[in-house]
């Protein structure tokens, strides 16, 4: 992605950075998914997985 | 007439329907934190075992009432003034879906006053956390839900403004720091809100017999995503609102933006797993969840911290330097605006969210030596040292530059508020460092007697223990005192505060009406330009350009170093290794 530099001549070439930075999607969806994954889902997973007291 | 108004002290851009959405959520916050202030007061003055003021009963119920409104309904309803001020003023741009975003202030506003009433009533002393198989009434879950709803479109308000921001190229480049911070925290609001909402909802069904069990170790793990996600949404909020402030007071920028942005990148990633330091001790969970979730994850948003805290102080340090204030290591700090209470409730909080609240919260986050002061009284000290401390007098500080700004009002017993952040902040340090000493000792945090008075097992706690909790009660009195203080400085100038604006009266004050239709006279402000590089940016690291804060990060360090190797030993005298 490029967007036009200050002066306006010649596109500016944004670092994988600052693209992840401006996406503010991507990071809304980052920022959901991996707690989701390593807080939520694998706690759960290791809870629903202990044995039933008989 | 136009849809904007420019503010001419500050020179920020309101828009119309913003203006009155900030004023009204500020004002709600307000009241929430009036409401959790008269509350405290219950809470120390029964803890303090001498006065022991509460009955057992009344105690439970105002403690649940002083969390709730303290922590959720005080801080989230000014933390959505302030994603609409970082969105729609800080960009220049129009609010995005007005109504919606009145939809979801009404539903957090019905959704509080409905918790409150349940809580109030007497039958819904569950604590904040209303850990099941404890049970509240229906309308206290239906309570929070509402409110985490109505949060949840405000947050996706924010979002559609930053949307129409870059469509209608109201800003260049990247959106600034701040915002960028803001939108940190609307991130974590989604996923603690989702959160929220994952557990409450069965939980309100279970209330009303619909649902026959809900697991208490699943409640806790999930509850906690929202519980302790909830206070990191303040984190980011209050560094953001601490890069404002310095950019405001002393027209400093952060010494390198691209840092603080990875800053917050880390906060986005790794803050919300930190909320496994409250089932550390929990069973059924393996030791792998839990140290991948607090000692490897979490140190990855203390990282993130730590950054914030050096580039803040940096950043003003660097700013007051290049005005000529470069004599020995401090004379940048010693001749800071010290009487205005802007500065000083902004570096009272970042002293005391960094040097407490940061340090005890790596000890609490740490599973083995988390087992020392695990539910203690500790753990309340922690938090208030991060979200009472840290985040609330950041709002504190906030409220006075918004006086004038937002409110077009002068503040009310300027005196008031200069004294207002020392008194509220000694106060508070008090109760923490006492807290802190009594936890270390054992004392049980969300406990009415530490006497034990006629219990079959009872203990005996070190007389020390009984002193720190005393003391820790002078010192919350004093911070109520504080907070008192406040509520009288800022809702005083909302009424009798001298106009800045003729038009700026009781209703306008009160978000009932918007100023006269005159003052929006901007159809649509310039474009936000793009900041002029920094030459030091070009070059590389400036951090010797701050030297003064170098050494408080490294005095910072020591102290943690120290202490946390203090914890460690305290952990060897619990439990003899030899």
């Amino acid at each position: 992605m490029a967007e036009q530099s200050r002066n306006g001549d010649r596109p500016e070439k944004l670092s994988f950075w600052q693209r992840l930075m401006d996406n503010h999607f991507l990071l809304l969806f980052l920022g959901v998914v991996i707690p989701t994954v390593f807080y939520i889902l694998w706690g759960i997973m290791e809870i629903a997985n202990l044995p039933i007291a008989e | 007439m136009g849809q904007f108004r420019q503010c001419p002290d500050s020179g920020f851009f309101f828009d119309k329907s913003a203006d009155r959405l900030m004023k009204a959520n500020a004002v709600a916050g307000i009241v929430a934190l009036l409401i959790a202030g008269v509350l405290a007061l219950g809470v120390i003055l029964t803890r303090w075992q001498s006065i022991h003021l509460l009955p057992a009963d009344t105690f439970y119920t105002v403690l649940t009432a002083h969390g709730i409104n303290g922590l959720i309904f005080w801080i989230i309803f000014f933390e959505i003034a302030v994603l609409y001020f970082a969105s729609s003023t800080l960009l220049r741009c129009r609010l995005a879906a007005p109504k919606w975003a009145w939809a979801g202030f009404g539903l957090m506003l019905s959704g509080a006053i409905m918790n409150n009433i349940a809580v109030l009533s007497g039958k819904s002393s569950v604590m904040m956390t209303s850990y099941v198989p404890m049970q509240a009434q229906p309308h206290f879950y239906l309570g929070l839900i509402l409110f985490a709803v109505g949060a949840l479109i405000a947050c996706f308000v924010f979002f559609g403004t930053l949307v129409i921001a870059k469509d209608e190229k109201t800003y260049e480049g990247s959106v600034p720091l701040v915002t960028f911070g803001a939108l940190t925290a609307a991130i974590i609001a989604v996923f603690t809100i989702a959160s929220g909402a994952i557990v409450l909802i069965p939980t309100f069904l279970w209330s009303i017999g619909y649902i026959a069990h809900i697991d208490a170790a699943m409640y806790r793990v999930i509850w906690w995503a929202f519980g302790h996600s909830s206070q990191q949404i303040n984190v980011a909020a209050h560094v953001s609102i601490w890069y404002l402030i310095i950019g405001v007071l002393f027209g400093a920028r952060p010494m390198s933006e691209k840092v603080s942005r990875f800053a917050f990148l880390l906060y986005i990633l790794f803050l919300q797993l930190a909320a496994a330091h409250h089932i550390l001790t929990d069973p059924g969970l393996s030791s792998e969840w839990k140290i991948f979730n607090t000692s490897y994850a979490m140190y990855l948003a203390v990282l993130a911290s730590l950054i914030h805290g050096l580039t803040v102080p940096g950043s003003m340090e660097v700013a007051q330097r290049s005005k000529g204030l470069t004599k020995g290591l401090f004379e940048w700090l010693r001749k800071a605006p010290w009487g205005n209470p802007v500065f000083s409730g902004f570096f009272i909080s970042l002293v005391v969210f960094g040097f407490i609240g940061g340090i005890t919260g790596v000890v609490m986050g740490t599973e083995q030596i988390n087992l020392i002061i695990h539910n203690t009284i500790y753990v309340p000290a922690h938090f208030h040292a991060t979200v009472v401390v840290g985040t609330s007098l950041t709002f504190m500080a906030l409220t006075y530059l918004l006086i004038p700004v937002l409110f077009r009002r002068q503040t009310f017993l300027p005196r008031v508020a200069q004294w207002q952040p020392y008194v509220f902040s000694a106060g508070m340090v008090t109760l923490i460092l006492f807290q802190l000493g009594a936890g270390t000792l054992g004392v049980s945090r969300r406990h009415w007697d530490m006497g034990f008075s006629g219990a079959t097992l009872s203990f005996d706690y070190a007389g020390t223990a009984y002193m720190m909790m005393a003391v820790s009660g002078v010192g919350g009195v004093l911070a109520v005192l504080g907070g008192g203080m406040f509520i009288v400085v800022a809702v005083g100038s909302l009424i009798f505060g001298k106009k800045l604006e003729p038009s700026a009266g009781f209703l306008q004050s009160f978000a009932l009406a918007p100023l006269a239709p005159e003052v929006y006279d901007i159809e649509q402000p310039e474009i936000l330009k793009r900041a002029e590089k920094l030459p030091v940016e070009e070059h590389g690291s400036s951090g010797f350009h701050a030297p003064g804060t170098f050494v408080l990060a490294m005095i910072l360090l020591v102290c943690f170093v120290v202490y946390y190797f203090i914890n460690w030993d305290y952990l060897s005298s619990v439990w003899p290794m030899s």
